[in-house]
């Protein structure tokens, strides 16, 4: 009984947040809805990519590059749509199952892993990508792996499971912990932390930028699987459809091409034990 | 509820708020007399000083100080506050470059506060320390200051409440408080999300309230009578 007031009260602000999101977005709402229905019409297609994660997806300008941009784009062409069908919109991590759930994005192309409770709430193609969590470290540094990391100072994100595994495996590593990625990068790249850790592609992104160019280095020895996947709604019946891109992806040469591309400055190659990713088997 | 609180070490993460503030509001109170007096003192070049500083850190966000702090001063200078050997490295040096970021900004407030509590006193009474030969330090802490600090409890006091709430903003260098707490629930309990916020509201209302009662109690039983 003691908890119900609570109860109440998390209702009630969590209505009020919704209702305050229905209408400032009521706008873009109403475009996502008809091209979900419309299912692979001609008539446009929105598509949830991270803004500020380079290499994988961000926004330059007016421009937005990365690797899960060009496969998004890559699948879009094989689906039938054109270049201007698409509309790239952001989707943070903490917002995609809500954004998906609600119309307000297609798909979302954002490193969104494919998890068990994640597909309580939404539908999985793919997936394209096979990333595992690794380490990211000076050029000249004599770090292996996380075995090395004794009394040494790692860095990661903010309530982020990657760092906690780390430390909970070599318990002599000290954690700095920032807002984002880029932070942790640039304490790296002037030396004053030893390591940063997340999904190996990621960490491939950031020493791909010109900025860190021959300054950092990926570990390569990835010590978990991240299945990145494309995200649906679970009402979308294009998720097999999505799959058969991404194989067909795969088997002509412009996966490679497109991580050439985006995460290969660094010479950051995919885990060959589990790539190419096999597409299927998480759609609802 | 209370699986919520232990789970996240709530009670520890507060514990952190409290000695954020705790230390910062010393350390500020400090700063921020010196800088006062310098507003006030007759030597140009103090005056100043103590405007601009207050100038450039009362405009700056503080969010950008704090990260500054630990990107600019520990990254770019290599100033660290803790030994690098010490265990507890990274958990001492976030913890002291987030109380110099927390104190440097509401050093400029608690100056102004107290500067307001300086316009308060009579220009006759300085005037009149000065006459019978006080010099102007005898003058600031025989005469000036005690009022002036009698007289600045209310402003002070709600810099206090703005400092405890400000220290949120030191999560962005990873320094475990509430905010950083309310982080993690959002991550892995989203569905306890708004009951964390609650949480965390009620707690953050269990210690300023107090600090406002006691600022109005004493600003009204201390205030010179004039």
């Amino acid at each position: 009984m003691k908890r119900n007031p609570f109860r109440l009260m998390a209702v009630l602000a969590a209505g009020a947040l919704i209702l305050s999101a229905c209408g400032s977005d009521d706008g873009g709402d109403d475009d996502g809805g008809t091209t979900a229905e419309a299912g692979g019409g001609g008539d446009g297609l929105k598509i949830g990519i991270k803004f500020d994660q380079p290499g994988l997806g961000l926004k330059d300008g007016d421009n937005y590059v990365g690797m899960d941009v060009d496969v998004a784009r890559a699948v879009a062409e094989k689906m039938g749509y054109s270049e201007d069908d698409i509309e790239f919109v952001e989707s943070p991590s903490a917002q995609r199952e809500t954004m998906l759930q609600a119309g307000q994005v297609d798909m979302i192309f954002a490193t969104y892993s494919i998890t068990d409770s994640r597909k309580e709430s939404v539908q999985f193609a793919g997936p394209y990508f096979v990333a595992g969590q690794d380490l990211l470290v000076a050029q000249d540094s004599d770090i292996a792996g996380p075995d090395d990391l004794d009394g040494k100072i790692l860095c990661s994100v903010t309530g982020s499971t990657s760092a906690e595994n780390v430390k909970e495996e070599v318990p002599g590593v000290q954690l700095q912990e920032y807002g984002t990625y880029s932070e942790c990068v640039e304490q790296l790249a002037n030396g004053t932390i030893d390591a940063v850790t997340t999904d190996d592609v990621i960490l491939a992104g950031f020493a791909a930028q010109d900025a860190f160019a021959g300054k950092l280095k990926v570990v390569g020895a990835p010590f978990s699987e991240e299945l990145y996947g494309v995200g649906l709604n679970q009402e979308d019946d294009r998720c097999e459809e999505v799959n058969e891109a991404l194989t067909a992806l795969w088997e002509d040469g412009t996966m490679d091409q497109i991580i050439e591309d985006n995460v290969g400055a660094a010479g950051y190659t995919p885990n060959p034990e589990t790539n190419p990713a096999e597409a299927g088997g998480h759609c609802a | 509820m209370t699986e919520l609180i232990e789970e996240y070490q709530l009670l520890a993460a507060f514990w952190m708020t409290i000695k954020l503030t705790a230390y910062s509001a010393v350390i500020s109170l400090v700063l921020g007399t010196i800088l006062a007096i310098m507003r006030v003192s007759p030597v140009r070049i103090f005056e100043w000083v103590g405007t601009t500083y207050v100038t450039l850190l009362r405009n700056t966000p503080l969010t950008l100080i704090v990260l500054f702090c630990s990107l600019g001063l520990w990254g770019q200078l290599g100033i660290e506050l803790a030994s690098r050997e010490s265990d507890t490295f990274i958990v001492d040096n976030g913890f002291r470059l987030a109380v110099l970021g927390l104190s440097v900004y509401h050093a400029a407030f608690v100056c102004e506060a107290l500067r307001s509590g300086v316009n308060t006193i009579p220009l006759g009474q300085a005037e009149a320390a000065r006459s019978i030969g006080l010099t102007f330090s005898q003058s600031m802490t025989q005469v000036i200051l005690p009022q002036a600090f009698r007289g600045a409890i209310t402003p002070l006091g709600n810099v206090l409440i703005a400092l405890t709430k400000n220290t949120t903003v030191v999560a962005a260098i990873g320094v475990a408080e509430t905010a950083y707490r309310m982080k993690a629930i959002a991550e892995f309990e989203p569905a306890l999300l708004m009951l964390g916020f609650a949480v965390v509201a009620l707690g953050f209302v269990i210690l300023t309230l107090p600090m406002g009662m006691l600022t109005s109690y004493l600003s009204a039983r201390l205030a010179v009578k004039r």
